[in-house]
């Protein structure tokens, strides 16, 4: 982070980043001006969309000198207002996981293919987005992987169709990074017995991970927009524990 | 938590909205992470005309018992509406 005596600059702006489907991701890119270089970051935004909440975390990480940037991942669905947009994608049951990672590897590229990039890149998302990080480290070449509170990494009976074809702690063997998964103890998707389970699937194939459980939370403890999910004290404690995991990691 | 706890039906009639009245021609129930009001989950009912784009929605955000009273309420009063076209 800049001292007060030092210049703090950054551009945030909607980029057009192809993808394997040929259709273009708009996606929110926000970076630190200047030559860098600068690791990076992919967002992946949650359930309620490619919303307000994500185009501030974006800038927020940016602001702490990481190049971000947050596709819309519902953009196939149609444009409009966010939560219109996210309304539809989830009546048509969310947009499938190989899209997901399909788009994370579009992303992963136009980070990597920048002049100010250092060639590391994390992947991060909250809700949704903490499962499809998980999916997208266990599926690109990723340097670390941030899931918070991502429910459904381990699959329900109901959980497993032809959106959601495979359960992510299922291809565990293939998580490339390290992983920092931040969790609520009164969360019930992803509930601390599951989170239990999926320590279990790591340790047992030797993957390098931290987990913290947070009493007196449940899901979306960082949504400082939401009151009654929003806790305060664990949310401030949560991103200590994400500057400190991405300095050790990707810088 | 992510519910997945959702439908979408057909449906056909008239929905008003900020830029004035249009038709339906489906509508999206869902039991999952509200956009506006502060809970965890709600009940979630979207009246949209999808030929029309994302922006012709009007939406219906309520607790489980507050969608359940109106349910009973609605089937009140089709009850009431029945009797009345049959008389």
């Amino acid at each position: 982070m800049p001292t007060t005596d030092q210049y703090q600059g950054m551009i945030a702006e909607t980029v057009a980043v192809p993808t394997a489907t040929a259709d273009a991701i708009y996606a929110y890119y926000a970076r630190p001006t200047g030559p860098g270089p600068f690791p990076g970051i992919v967002l992946f935004h949650h359930r309620p969309g490619w919303d307000e909440w994500y185009h501030e975390i974006t800038r927020r990480f940016a602001h702490h000198g990481y190049a971000t940037i947050c596709p819309d991942l519902f953009f196939r669905f149609g444009h409009g207002d966010p939560d219109d947009v996210a309304a539809k994608a989830r009546a048509e049951g969310g947009v499938p996981d190989d899209m997901v990672v399909e788009d994370g590897r579009a992303c992963l590229d136009f980070l990597r293919g920048q002049p100010t990039s250092t060639g590391h890149v994390a992947v991060m998302g909250t809700c949704s987005g903490g499962r499809h990080a998980y999916l997208a480290a266990c599926n690109l070449d990723v340097d670390a992987c941030i899931d918070c509170w991502g429910g459904r990494v381990i699959h329900g009976p109901d959980d497993t169709d032809e959106i959601t074809p495979i359960a992510p702690i299922d291809m565990t063997a293939d998580l490339s990074a390290p992983l920092l998964g931040l969790f609520g103890e009164d969360d019930r998707n992803p509930s601390p017995d599951q989170v239990a389970q999926h320590e279990e699937v790591l340790r047992r194939h030797g993957k390098e991970y931290e987990f913290h459980m947070y009493p007196d939370a449940g899901h979306g403890f960082f949504y400082y927009d939401k009151p009654s999910n929003y806790r305060a004290e664990q949310s401030n404690d949560g991103w200590a524990k994400i500057w400190d995991f991405l300095a050790r990691t990707i810088g | 938590m992510c519910t997945t706890i959702s439908a979408k039906y057909p449906i056909a009639g008239s929905a008003k909205g900020p830029a004035g009245w249009f038709s339906l021609d489906h509508v999206y129930v869902a039991y999952d992470h509200p956009f506006h009001v502060d809970e965890e989950h709600a009940v979630g009912i979207d009246f949209v005309r999808e030929q029309a784009g994302t922006g012709h929605r009007v939406a219906v955000e309520l607790t489980i018992d507050d969608a359940r009273d109106l349910a009973h309420r609605i089937l009140a009063t089709l009850e009431e509406a029945e009797a009345f076209e049959t008389s």
